[in-house]
């Protein structure tokens, strides 16, 4: 669309520009709620994950306490339902994708030398929705009598499988407040996903060729591919689901001819590109830690992006492992049991070129390396019991257990959730200008490594022995009590090993050392800039001569194959001059603030509010969008001075 | 936006316009969104347990005509487009206009179809039929009914001299837009209109 | 350096060939894209003439199906431009296409296995 130039100035664009003026200011509480700058986006990102993963975490440690001992009577069978359904889907939706897009904001950009995403407003749009969807859903629980311990919150599962998430077996208004929830996160994901495939494509630095780039870029662009796919499937799902219950359509009423199987192929031709869009960034992050510690290019940098993209496209042809047990018959499952075994074949090639490349390496063990290191070797655990669930009589015995709880722990924890925290521990000098304590940093790694294996190695046993998932108590002459006790010790070592980094984090901004611009001798282009790098990124845009561009200006071989540093080599761009070209000091003009995204954010809320309670409220909510879309059309994308 | 439009593209790494490629993957992005939905029509067709059934409601001639309009309105929505690539803005805002008429059309032709059909005893909740033909057809409407309102936009900002022959993009957008709702209703006019068991 | 800038100093065409502004000149006139709306017309009469016919119906479908695909290509070739686009554009449109088709025809197919 087109702005327009409006030739008159009437008192209500006068008032916009001068709120937008407001907002320059980059002091004021405005500058981040109007903010359109990718590196703030992705802070907010990265602080609404982390708050998340808190109450994601509290959730659980619910959930183990309960389960700590048989015959247990902390949580009714109804609360239980209802937190585990909100631990998953907060940890899904709320943490590891939100944690991942922190970093797709952050970096991407850097990385590929551009001075922001292609579409600035779009992406506060997704964080904005991101955001008006995780406190939506999350609102559930006050819709019951919290005080009595009644939580209004869905209990459905975070799978949400038809007809248990119908009205007749979910009553009340939980599910409602899900199945709305997600559609918001999918909206912001969307956009998300539109936003770095055009970013990726269109706004690499002359020279940046596609096979250039850093491989999280790389993981970047085939995780928003798998998003801008996945994400319409789940929407329907989603829709079918919402007129099911909201306006008593059939889609998954068996009484009138409905299938409710359709409900699983759907959320599961969603759910299985979803759980590479869960680990692809993880892959990424350990992609760029792993050589930058062990002084190495990466070891098979083509393997390791085809590789991933083979897994993009592979994750569409493995979702009925999820369903072997619903009877779909031998020729279904044998075809989708061979197609499972065959995506382990390129996840396994990434696995020994990460091993490669710490292979002869000068490897430096700090932090980030520690938490790469431990994904690798965890993510691997997960991924070969994950090949036992490929077995279809395999997976008979196994469906269902605590086996299945393990396997996906090992790899959304073990694998995204560890990457993503050695992520944090990576990029944390480049936009804080600190380094993070490094004794605090492997304490960190140490307790949850052995915290999460305490916690779900168990429950490998536990499920063999046949414990199934989501009873919220047992009896004790199952055999099950010491392996459970396990668990929930394990998983309060992981709490302290949060609350270690939580302390980390905030006594590492206010008393860090100063980092530098480059602190770990690193490759990508990021490191050349100032930490924390100006609003505009780069002063003047780069030009990339080889893949690691950055780490050729610092180093390169002499006549015998050695590497030397280059003399007066890796120059960073020098901090942000005052005084030229205009108020901001750089004569470069980045895109305005815009409070436009957050308006039209805002409407999703209040048409779901209104489709639950009181229909009157649904104009309200489009209306609001629509003055948000008309407004961010209308109005110029650099304010003029 | 509009002022840079015409050479903003030059400065990206591939040459394509970002909006363009933006407008593009959004649409591949709806065919997995539309497949969805007719592939639940398509399990669902001959299943429901109570009338009514399709062959009782559904006039194949009224829907011709409306398959026709919407047809015609692709014809029109790129004459708009290649008046304004050759700068005649006149004749852009005609066909704008004649392009939002025609969606109008067909979006009050299947208005019309889900009361006629309502009258004769199909809600969304009669049956399998009732739930995955509204759902469908009213999702497509729905697209219709928000390109209609990206036209009318258009017009009115063009009637202001807002768009020239250098935002001929966004135009083109438009179009892309448009004409993807129409060929979706092409899938469905045979699919679930034409093609009966 | 901007893209352009290096662009010049390598002597590459400051517009790659495929990019869309490329051949603007190869767009179809206002003539054209008449003709094929008339074609279009006729296809869809038709196609409604032929559900008039008491055809075979596995013959009836063949043919419904091919006529969509035909009045589909006609669309999205001109009207959509992406004869005259770059290939990226058909490539992203086709893989949606080509991916929503493929899953759910395994869908639709696995359930009537089941079902009947």
């Amino acid at each position: 669309m087109a702005s327009i130039a409006v030739p008159k100035r009437s008192p209500l664009s006068e008032a916009l520009k001068g709120a937008r003026r407001a907002a320059e200011n980059s002091s004021s509480i405005w500058s981040w709620i109007a903010t359109v700058d990718h590196k703030r986006i992705g802070i907010l990102y990265g602080i609404s994950a982390v708050v998340f993963f808190i109450v994601g975490g509290v959730e659980a440690l619910l959930l183990r306490l309960q389960l700590a001992q048989p015959d247990a009577n902390f949580l009714d069978p109804d609360a239980y339902n209802r937190l585990f359904t909100m631990h998953g889907t907060t940890m899904v939706f709320l943490v590891v994708m939100p944690l991942s897009s922190a970093f797709f904001n952050l970096m991407v950009p850097l990385m590929i030398g551009a001075r922001d995403v292609a579409f600035p407003r779009l992406n506060a749009f997704s964080y904005w929705t991101f955001l008006a969807g995780a406190i939506f859903l999350n609102a559930s629980f006050f819709t019951g009598d919290i005080l009595n311990g009644d939580l209004g919150a869905p209990g459905g599962g975070w799978f949400g499988y038809a007809p248990l998430s119908l009205r007749e077996f979910a009553p009340g208004h939980g599910m409602d407040f899900w199945m709305l929830g997600l559609q918001m996160f999918g909206i912001a994901s969307l956009a998300g996903g539109f936003n770095f495939i055009v970013t990726i494509l269109n706004m690499r630095a002359p020279g940046m060729t596609l096979f250039r780039m850093p491989v999280f870029v790389w993981m970047t662009l085939v995780t928003s591919f798998l998003i801008i796919f996945a994400m319409p499937v789940i929407a329907v799902a989603l829709f079918e689901l919402t007129f099911d219950r909201l306006f008593d359509a059939n889609y998954f009423n068996a009484e009138a001819g409905g299938n409710p199987l359709l409900w699983q192929h759907m959320f599961w031709l969603f759910g299985h590109p979803e759980v590479y869009i869960l680990i692809l960034p993880a892959f990424g992050i350990l992609s760029e830690i792993l050589p930058t510690f062990s002084r190495k290019p990466l070891f098979g940098y083509a393997f390791v992006v085809f590789s991933g993209v083979a897994i993009g496209f592979m994750s569409w042809g493995v979702w009925v492992h999820h369903m072997y047990t619903t009877g779909l018959g031998t020729v279904a499952n044998s075809a989708f049991g061979i197609s499972t075994i065959l995506i382990a074949v390129p996840t396994g090639v990434k696995v020994f070129n990460w091993m490669g490349t710490l292979w002869g390496g000068s490897i430096r063990f700090r932090a980030p390396l520690m938490f790469a290191v431990g994904t690798v070797a965890m993510f691997t655990i997960g991924g070969l019991s994950g090949v036992t669930h490929s077995m279809v009589p395999s997976d008979y015995q196994q469906n269902s257990s605590y086996y299945v709880v393990a396997h996906f722990h090992y790899v959304l924890f073990g694998g995204a959730i560890m990457a993503l925290f050695g992520g944090i521990y990576y990029w944390f000098p480049k936009f804080t200008g600190k380094l993070m304590n490094e004794p605090l940093g492997h304490l960190n790694f140490w307790l949850m490594l052995i915290g999460f294996n305490l916690t779900f190695f168990p429950m490998h046993i536990s499920g063999l022995l046949g414990m199934p998932r989501r009873v919220y108590t047992y009896n004790s002459d199952m055999g099950w009590d010491f392996w459970n006790l396990m668990s929930t010790v394990g998983a309060f070592l992981i709490a302290l090993s949060v609350l270690v980094f939580l302390y980390n984090f905030f006594l590492s901004l206010r008393r860090g050392k100063e980092s530098g611009p480059d602190p770990w001798d690193a490759r990508t282009l990021e490191w050349s800039l100032p930490s924390p790098p100006p609003e505009y990124n780069f002063k003047e845009i780069p030009t990339v001569d080889s893949r690691d561009h950055f780490w050729n200006t610092k180093y390169r071989e002499d006549e015998t194959g050695r590497v030397v540093p280059v003399l007066a080599g890796g120059v960073v761009e020098p901090e942000e001059e005052h005084g030229d070209d205009d108020e901001h000091g750089h004569g470069i003009h980045m895109p305005s603030p815009s409070y436009m995204p957050l308006i039209a954010s805002i409407g999703f809320p209040i048409v779901a509010t209104g489709l639950i309670y009181d229909y009157a409220l649904v104009p309200v909510g489009f209306a609001l969008i629509l003055i948000g879309l008309f407004g961010w059309v209308m109005e110029p994308a650099t304010e003029e001075d | 936006m509009a002022h840079a439009a015409a050479t903003d593209h030059l400065e990206t790494s591939t040459g394509i316009d970002n909006k363009k490629l933006l407008m593009w993957l959004f649409l591949a992005s709806d065919c997995l969104f539309f497949g969805a939905f007719i592939a639940a029509y398509l399990l669902y067709r001959g299943r429901s347990v109570v009338g009514p059934y399709p062959e009782d409601l559904f006039d194949i001639p009224f829907t011709s005509v409306s398959a026709f309009v919407l047809l015609m309105s692709s014809v029109t929505m790129v004459l708009a487009l290649a008046a304004i690539q050759r700068g005649n803005v006149r004749n852009m805002r005609i066909w704008l206009l004649t392009t939002a008429v025609l969606g109008t059309l067909f979006v009050a032709g299947q208005v019309y179809e889900f009361t006629e059909f309502h009258h004769e005893g199909l809600s969304l909740s009669t049956n399998l039929f009732g739930t995955t033909f509204y759902v469908l057809t009213g999702f497509h409407g729905a697209h219709v009914t928000v390109g209609v309102f990206i036209l009318m936009s258009m017009f009115i900002v063009s009637m202001r001299g807002g768009i020239q022959q250098k935002d001929s993009l966004t135009v083109e957008l438009a179009g892309l837009y448009w004409h993807f709702v129409d060929i979706v209703w092409i899938v469905i006019f045979t699919l679930i209109y034409l093609i009966q068991p | 350096m901007t893209l352009a800038e290096y662009r010049k100093k390598r002597g590459e065409p400051l517009i790659r060939e495929d990019a869309d502004d490329a051949h603007d000149e190869k767009h179809p006139s206002a003539l054209e894209y008449v003709q094929i709306g008339v074609i279009l017309a006729i296809v869809t009469a038709v196609e409604v003439a032929l559900y008039y016919l008491d055809l075979d119906f596995t013959l009836l479908v063949t043919l419904l199906c091919m006529l969509s695909v035909v009045k589909f290509g006609l669309v999205v070739l001109w009207f959509m431009h992406l004869k005259f686009d770059t290939s990226l554009f058909a490539i992203l449109f086709g893989s949606g296409m080509v991916l929503s088709f493929a899953v759910f025809i395994v869908i639709v197919a696995v359930e009537h296995g089941s079902l009947t």
